[in-house]
């Protein structure tokens, strides 16, 4: 009699728990999709400039990137002299740079997309990261915090497959506008590679916006990069050709 | 007396065939292991010199701090004005420049595509200006495997067995992909000069060469380096000078404001070279002592058995009217011709030996094949002046020794039974 009283009690307490897991679950997979519908969309433009700041100086880099979908993705600097005209485009996982100086095509696949790019703390696939974190994350309610004193949740997300920049990722979400404002990003080891801030964020075509992030790569000594957001345009039409090959060497 | 005893040494064998043996054997193993040794380690010095360290190393204090990066964003930025007064202070140093850096290269179609690609390490150095004499010091011209050594900036040599990685041949074109000091991109075509093998694992693996003022323009490093190496001009790394230099250098930056002033470190303190040295050093003098004593164990045991053995003989020497003095004399002055025998034959094979692998050395390069420090890949002997008296001392002296305590027992014989101990 006790001891079928005791199954049963234990048996409410783990239905309970994993209920509460669940719940848990599917209420920050919720937040997660609607983060993913202010941060990505099915097309999009924009106007940027990265602040790299070095141990001596800083430079400022200006580029127009146009993105469809989560697979392509196409990038053009404006400045600074030096980087003026080079171009990149990503497709899947391939990315080609185009350099004007020495009108060279060069391929980047694999492990070498972890490079940083010109010397900032983000890497070619922090560049170009287009999938939206509903679809390659299980994710999970941590807990509330507040950050830049807005109410936050602390989300955990965690990689369903091998193939993604981080294996993990804690996110702080504002609770009314569904934008991170800040996040943590780790490898499959545990160990933290990135922080990620962000800041100025602004309503733009019915949407909440981040349009300024600071990147700190952990490892790197420094104050991180600055990526600044000037103009974004959402949903517009993009040509195909813009995510051909041939559009490089144009 | 001396041309009897030595007559007798060479005619009777059977008193000095067995010693001369065993002292030319125990002498030559101790003076081949102690070249050996001595080879080893100065080749470990010397390619850790030549390769990376100098004699001794300027960097600033930054990039010294994060050296295992290569942080050429940190660099020495006022290079001509700091070797003109290095050249001042130090006139007994020669101070040569190189660029160390990372990225990419890339092998191209005929369309300029990737065909293959891999990244590596670049190192700037000057190619073409002959008095830093750095084609020498690398030896590039004999480590030279296909090709020629660059002729013009536009050309790179790359190790041969990253050039068989990428399918490259000489001639063909490279284009490297890096950033430069500041982060910004560069693409720069090469053509393919030739292939070198430096004899180090971990720089044959995936090193390319160009010259170092084409490093500089490439990298936006006008007037700057990344490391700035010491050689002492007679090319032999002094520890107590090296040491000296590098702490009255250092003095004169201490109270620098300057957040990237230069640090000088001396081979004996990069990489914890020093204790590396010290520990194999102590480890290969423990050893040779340890064999120097056991060798010398063993000739003194060999000195008594032969002293023994001729108990039959003194005891005649003794009763037809001989000394016991003179006889003990004898024996030690033969002992002493046939330490001088052995131990000169001994140290010309020990020496022989050693020149042998001073020449020829054993390739260890499929055992170093993963290794990450700078060790030379064929392990050498060197000749050098102590190895003609480190074996030839104990093997005169231990036989000596021996007969002189065996020997002992001559002054006991008592001259009245002599008769009844020969059995006469």
């Amino acid at each position: 009699m006790f001891k079928n009283s005791l199954l049963s009690l234990l048996l409410i307490f783990f239905s309970f728990f994993s209920n509460c897991q669940n719940s848990s679950s599917v209420k920050a997979l919720e937040i997660i999709k609607k983060v993913d519908n202010n941060m990505f969309a099915d097309t999009q433009i924009m106007d940027s400039k990265m602040i790299v700041y070095g141990k001596r100086k800083s430079r400022t880099i200006r580029s127009k990137g146009y993105s469809k979908g989560a697979y392509k993705n196409y990038t053009e600097y404006l400045s600074p002299e030096r980087e003026k005209g080079t171009k990149m485009l990503k497709l899947d996982n391939r990315l080609w740079i185009y350099s004007p100086s020495t009108d060279r095509i060069i391929q980047l696949s694999g492990h070498l997309l972890r490079q940083s790019v010109m010397g900032s703390d983000l890497s070619y696939e922090d560049m170009m990261e287009e999938q939206k974190l509903s679809e390659i994350y299980y994710c999970n309610i941590l807990g509330e915090e507040s950050i830049q004193n807005r109410n936050c949740w602390k989300l955990e997300l965690v990689a369903k497959k091998e193939d993604v920049s981080y294996h993990k990722r804690i996110l702080y979400i504002d609770q009314s506008w569904f934008v991170p404002l800040k996040s943590e990003l780790y490898a499959k080891s545990g160990e933290l590679l990135k922080r990620t801030t962000f800041n100025e964020i602004k309503k733009i075509q019915n949407r909440w916006y981040p349009t300024k992030i600071n990147f700190k790569d952990v490892l790197k000594s420094g104050k991180g990069t600055d990526f600044i957001v000037l103009e974004v345009l959402f949903n517009p039409p993009i040509r195909n050709d813009f995510f051909l090959k041939s559009i490089l060497k144009k | 007396m001396i041309n009897f005893l030595i007559k007798g040494i060479l005619r009777d064998r059977t008193k000095s065939l067995i010693p001369i043996c065993v002292i030319t054997i125990g002498v030559s193993i101790t003076v081949f292991m102690a070249g050996f040794v001595k080879g080893v380690m100065s080749d470990f010095v010397s390619t850790t010199a030549k390769l990376d360290s100098g004699h001794l190393k300027i960097m600033t204090k930054p990039y010294y701090e994060n050296k295992d990066q290569i942080p050429n964003d940190l660099a020495i930025l006022n290079l001509s004005m700091l070797t003109r007064t290095l050249d001042s202070s130090f006139p007994n140093l020669k101070w040569v420049p190189r660029i160390k850096f990372g990225g990419i290269l890339d092998v191209p179609d005929k369309n300029g595509e990737t065909i293959l690609q891999g990244p590596g390490i670049g190192l700037g150095i000057h190619l073409f200006d002959k008095s830093k004499g750095e084609l020498a010091r690398l030896s590039i011209n004999k480590s030279l495997i296909r090709g020629s050594i660059p002729n013009s900036p536009d050309e790179i040599i790359l190790s041969e067995s990253f050039s068989r990685k990428l399918k490259v041949n000489p001639g063909d074109l490279v284009t490297y992909f890096g950033a430069t000091m500041e982060g910004s991109m560069v693409f720069e075509s090469f053509k393919m000069s030739g292939t070198v093998n430096f004899g180090n694992p971990v720089l044959d693996k995936s090193t390319f060469i160009i010259d170092f003022n084409e490093a500089q323009k490439i990298l936006d490093m006008e007037n700057g380096t990344g490391e700035l190496l010491g050689f002492f001009n007679n090319d032999i790394y002094d520890d107590v000078s090296s040491l000296k230099i590098e702490k009255s250098f250092n003095a004169s930056y201490e109270n620098s404001s300057d957040e990237f002033a230069p640090i000088m470190v001396s081979l004996r303190n990069q990489n914890d070279l020093g204790s590396t040295i010290d520990l194999i050093n102590t480890f290969s003098s423990i050893f040779i002592f340890i064999f120097v004593l056991a060798m010398s164990m063993v000739l003194w045991n060999t000195g008594l058995i032969g002293g023994l053995r001729r108990f039959q003989e003194f005891g005649i020497r003794l009763a037809i009217g001989e000394s016991k003095r003179h006889v003990y004399f004898s024996l030690l002055i033969e002992s002493f011709f046939i330490g001088l025998i052995g131990s000169s034959i001994g140290t010309f094979l020990g020496v022989s030996f050693c020149y042998y692998m001073q020449e020829n050395g054993i390739d260890i390069s499929a055992a170093l094949e993963n290794s990450a420090i700078i060790f030379p890949s064929v392990l050498k002997a060197e000749v050098t002046p102590d190895l003609f008296y480190i074996g030839f001392i104990p093997g005169l002296l231990s036989m000596v020794f021996g007969s002189s305590l065996s020997g002992r027992g001559i002054f006991r014989r008592n001259t009245a039974n002599l008769f009844k101990e020969l059995e006469v």
